[in-house]
């Protein structure tokens, strides 16, 4: 970036130390005429909403970059555009995502109840009410059980990896393996983990533990190669800082790396278990369904929400409800609203944590 | 990014005691991994050879296991490819609007969105894919075919109902860009501030500042990022069971009803009536993904391994 | 102070374990009358407590869903029957392996990968109980704009679902259904992508019933192509979603879509359950059955008045003796209410089965009547 290239011409006319810029209004301003602009074929040619938005889109897209060229040269534009684009990639994004919000939303509100969250599916009679209590402990003791296992595990392999290891040959296998295992479908470690628990167990063996290890390997991959990416980012001005002052290199890991890198640990650990706690083919194998309440990780069959999802969703019964949604699909909806909400909550919780604990920055 | 020469051991002489331990730590933490890891390829090797070599009926129309496989593996791969191709710069748009471009106020609410997303059961995502995604893309497809039928990807027929591969590609796509999103975010607020300061103290432009300061520096965590949700776009199973209308071989056909089915979700559909012969060969075609990721993952280790040689220079 | 960050990071940690134990602590609110799983026994008017668990095809996972509740009902709460549909081929390697008290299963056990005689070795060299449990008529439902009614003979149905005729107004459709109009819309297939006892038995019904289709009976659809869903759902979402859709899925989860009449013997007729349970009575026992195993080789090719051969017949799987009293129990008593008048109308009003006829029911009656602990 040379200064003699951009500022010639403004320069030549008045005595200036700044490039010429659009005004501050023009995005605003390319955004009304597209949209006025666009408006010109969709009422000749009868096109719907979304053909508009669509058309004064890609004007405005088109319009502020060719206006930026002819004021601000081409670095400007090229700035302009890529700014459109950007925003353009978010906005299309968020589309589909907000439908399927919506639409879980949509169907699953008109079934959330008291009943439906405290009540389990146990029944003695066909009339009773039923609700998902049952499925919600699963997934929540099945979960964090998971989670205890995996992230520990997880962050002290990382640990491992970028301080420990730096490109040994077990580091290099290591990184290998987790590579290779973020590709296994999520029925193989079911599958794995079913297999196992038989060979130790014996044949009836259902046990929610045998869930939590079966997410524990889909989640370690996840955990360790997130916080590596993080742990690589923690300057190494920082650790040599400490080591400098005489702290040993285990508590410059913890005092030091560990918080500076915590705020991408936790996403990674959310993003983690968001991951997992949706996982439903595993789950139906190793912990098998049940209609009551376990709180035992350790003994008997254990329903999650996602396994609840999918056999309810299968197989809807016939019986239409005043909704006129058929009993299953009522219930597949609401739990899959209850799960997302409580990944919400959990996300919540994470950011909470990860914002008091990080260290207090310039920026 | 130049890798500085950092200390091995702080202390002189012995390492203390709270070193020692926190290391073999680490270090058991890591052979953990290895081992259980290992333990799921062996299980996965001793359960799946014997489906390498069975009689012929065993593989349906295929006369041997890699007929069987091979469009399925198809499958698999040009569901991620167009899950990625769509994903990728979409999910890299959100990860610059949220980090660089967004004020704070906009960009939260953003952030909490996508990440909620990641959360959603891929029974749901295969739902909403049927019932709501694939009956607004049949008229898509129909349009396609009559004007751009030229182009062997839309050469059709159209599929009446919607529930090609191309669909598929765009459900899994959603499911990947909040994975990609949220990593690649955390990389590019990692950024120090001071290379992104110095980069606009020169004059360069937010998308100069971008390419001179911030991709450098995140290049091997948006590789990750890649990484992972090309992974679970390959092991993806429900979703991809429920959408896709599966049944054909090989064919670059985006939107005709006949597609190939994907490596899992073909484990998926078959595994329930499976008889412990025809399991067998189910889990060997896993065993074959899992061979897939390997060497994906390997070539994008040594690309990124390449490209930050050059750049250490 | 060494400590700060420990502490700080035990502190959340704490709470959340606190909140999950205390979340834990309180149980459903359905469920306060009965006992926790190992209670013990209590005098009760069924007598049984206990869980009873079993696993097998997902086509009856809404039927066992009914018979768990009358069953619980009359155990005043003190039973739970756990069902894990896990699909019919994993719940017979899970009954084989004794995980499980009892299979619920879409085909019967056969030889052709020793199932039989591992069964058979399973349940102390006894051979294995097979009952007739959950008859569903499989409906071939269809989307075409202007028409609601269809007859179509298997020869004309097999041709179709072999990609043979491709239009609706093919002279094979038309000549059977002179009264409609019939528009020159493509035909699109839609068939299951997953293996199913509904496309063996589908596959079953092309293979015997007319001349055209020259594919085995299998659990997986057997022509390639043609537009395939995951799921009897999937399969009702595509046919509603397309135009000039036609596919196969059970009866009672059609929903508003028309379904086609099918020629057998001379007339054209509707599937109903009266039909399904009809043909599952007149059809021949399989050979070599020992007494207590009821599979049948359904009639496709019934010509009897009524009846409907194009059904899912699922079985029950059990011993006959178990070394476990209670166990033997309550398999006995389950099974009896499954097959008994009140378990087949309970199961219809809930998934839409059909229930067994009399005579069907007193043999299955009578020989799970018989379980006893050994």
């Amino acid at each position: 970036m040379s200064v003699t290239t951009a500022p010639t011409r403004s320069a030549s006319r008045s005595v200036s130390f700044t490039a010429a810029k659009l005004p501050r209004f023009a995005p605003a301003l390319v955004a009304a005429v597209s949209i006025a602009a666009a408006a010109l074929p969709v009422l000749f040619l009868g096109w719907g909403l979304v053909a508009w938005a669509i058309v004064a889109g890609l004007l405005h897209l088109v319009a502020l970059p060719l206006w930026a060229r002819v004021v601000e040269g081409s670095r400007g534009a090229t700035d302009r555009l890529v700014t459109g684009l950007v925003w353009a990639a978010c906005v299309i994004a968020i589309v589909p995502l907000a439908s399927l919000l919506w639409t879980v939303v949509d169907r699953g509100l008109p079934r959330i109840s008291t009943t439906f969250l405290t009540y389990s599916m146990y029944r003695t009679d066909l009339d009773q009410e039923v609700g998902i209590y049952h499925a919600l402990i699963g997934t929540l003791l099945i979960t964090l059980f998971a989670a205890i296992i995996s992230v520990p595990i997880g962050i002290m392999a990382a640990i491992y990896l970028i301080e420990y290891g730096k490109g040994n040959r077990l580091a290099r296998w290591i990184t290998f393996l987790v590579d290779v295992m973020t590709g296994i479908p999520s029925i193989v470690a079911g599958l794995f983990a079913f297999a196992l628990f038989i060979l130790i167990f014996g044949p009836s063996t259902r046990v929610g533990i045998g869930g939590s290890v079966a997410l524990s390997l889909l989640m370690i991959p996840i955990v360790v190669r997130s916080t590596e990416e993080m742990l690589r980012l923690v300057p190494d001005e920082l650790r040599e800082a400490s080591y400098a002052l005489g702290v040993p290199k285990w508590r410059t890991i913890v005092k030091v790396v560990l918080p500076t890198a915590l705020g991408g640990i936790v996403t990674g650990v959310t993003l983690a278990i968001a991951r997992v706690v949706g996982e439903t083919a595993p789950l139906l194998l190793i912990a098998g369904l049940t209609t009551r309440t376990n709180f035992n990780v350790f003994a008997d069959r254990m329903t999650t929400l996602p396994v609840l999802i999918f056999t309810q969703n299968a197989n809807p019964g016939i019986a239409e409800t005043p909704g006129g949604m058929r009993p299953g699909l009522e219930i597949a909806w609401g739990g899959a609203l209850v799960l997302i909400v409580i990944v919400m909550v959990l996300n919540l919780v994470a950011r909470i944590i990860g914002r008091v604990f990080a260290p207090k920055t310039g920026h | 990014m130049a890798t500085t020469v950092v200390a091995e051991d702080t202390g002189q002489g012995k390492p203390r005691l709270g070193d020692r331990v926190f290391s073999r730590l680490a270090l058991v933490a890591g052979i953990a991994i290895l081992v259980a890891l290992a333990a799921v390829f062996i299980f996965l090797a001793i359960e799946g050879v014997p489906g390498l070599a069975k009689p012929a009926e065993f593989y349906g129309e295929a006369s041997s296991f890699w007929g069987y496989v091979a469009p399925l593996l198809f499958g698999t791969v040009l569901a991620a490819v167009i899950a990625l191709v769509v994903a990728v710069p979409l999910s890299w748009g959100i990860a610059l609007t949220v980090s660089h471009y967004a004020p704070k106020r906009v960009a939260t609410p953003i952030a909490y969105v996508i990440d909620l997303l990641a959360a959603v059961p891929s029974v749901v995502f295969g739902l909403w894919g049927i019932s709501v995604l694939a009956p607004r893309l049949s008229p898509v497809y129909q349009w396609l075919e009559e004007h751009a039928g030229w182009i062997p990807f839309f050469a059709g027929p159209a599929s009446t109902t919607g529930r090609t591969i191309l669909t598929a590609g765009i459900v899994l796509a959603i499911m990947i860009i909040p994975i990609i999103t949220a990593i690649s975010r955390e990389v590019f607020s990692q950024t120090p501030r001071l290379h992104e300061e110095a980069a606009l103290a020169l004059g360069a432009t937010r998308w100069e500042m971008l390419r001179l300061a911030v991709f450098p520096y995140a290049r091997s965590g948006m590789v990750s990022a890649v990484m992972l949700g090309l992974g679970r776009a390959l092991g993806e199973t429900m979703a991809v069971a429920m959408v896709l209308s599966a049944g054909g071989g090989i064919s670059f056909n985006l939107i005709s009803s006949t597609n190939p089915a994907s490596i899992a979700s073909n484990i998926a559909s078959n595994y329930k009536e499976g008889t412990p012969g025809k399991i067998q060969v189910l889990i060997a075609t896993g065993l074959v993904l899992f061979l897939v990721t390997f060497l994906v993952n390997f070539a994008a280790r040594w690309v990124v391994q390449r490209s930050e040689r050059r750049l250490a220079r | 102070m060494n400590r700060t960050s420990f502490r700080k990071a035990l502190a959340p940690s704490v709470a959340v374990l606190a909140l999950s134990i205390s979340l834990t602590a309180c149980g459903a609110g359905n469920e306060t009358s009965a006992g926790s799983d190992d209670s013990g026994s209590s005098e009760t008017s069924g007598g049984l407590s206990g869980d009873l668990n079993g696993a097998g095809a997902s086509s009856q996972e809404k039927a066992q869903g009914a018979w768990a509740t009358g069953f619980q009902g009359m155990n005043d709460g003190n039973v739970t029957v756990n069902y894990d549909p896990v699909g019919s081929g994993d719940g017979r390697t899970n009954f084989i392996e004794g995980g499980v008290s009892f299979a619920g299963s879409d085909s019967y056990l056969n030889d052709d990968e020793g199932e039989l005689s591992a069964a058979k070795e399973r349940c102390n060299g006894e051979d294995p109980i097979e009952v007739p449990a959950y008859v569903s008529p499989i409906a071939v439902a269809f989307n075409l704009e202007g028409v609601d009614s269809l007859n179509l003979d298997a020869d004309t149905i097999a041709q179709i679902f072999d990609n043979k005729i491709t239009t609706w107004n093919d002279p094979a459709i038309a000549d059977q259904n002179p009264d409609a109009d019939l528009p020159d819309t493509a035909i699109t297939p839609v068939h299951r992508s997953d293996d199913s006892g509904t496309t063996k038995n589908f596959t079953d019904y092309l293979g015997k019933a007319s001349s055209s289709w020259s594919y085995e009976a299998e659990d997986a659809f057997p022509v390639k192509g043609g537009e395939a869903a995951e799921g009897t759902s999937g399969v009702v979402s595509a046919i509603s979603g397309g135009d000039g859709t036609i596919g196969y899925a059970d009866e009672s989860q059609v929903g508003d879509l028309s379904v086609v009449k099918v020629l057998v013997g001379e007339e054209y007729v509707a599937p109903s359950a009266e039909g399904a349970a009809l043909v599952v009575e007149s059809s021949p026992a399989a050979e070599g059955r020992a007494d207590v195993d009821m599979a049948v080789d359904i009639d496709r090719t019934t010509t009897e008045s009524g009846a409907y051969p194009v059904v899912l017949l699922s079985y029950l799987i059990a011993c006959q003796t178990y070394e476990d009293q209670n166990e033997a129990d309550l398999v006995k008593g389950y099974l009896s209410y499954i097959v008994s008048d009140e378990g087949q109308q309970a199961a219809s009003e809930e998934a839409g089965s059909a229930p067994l006829s009399s005579t069907v029911a007193e043999k299955a009656q009578s020989i799970v009547g018989a379980i006893s602990a050994g």
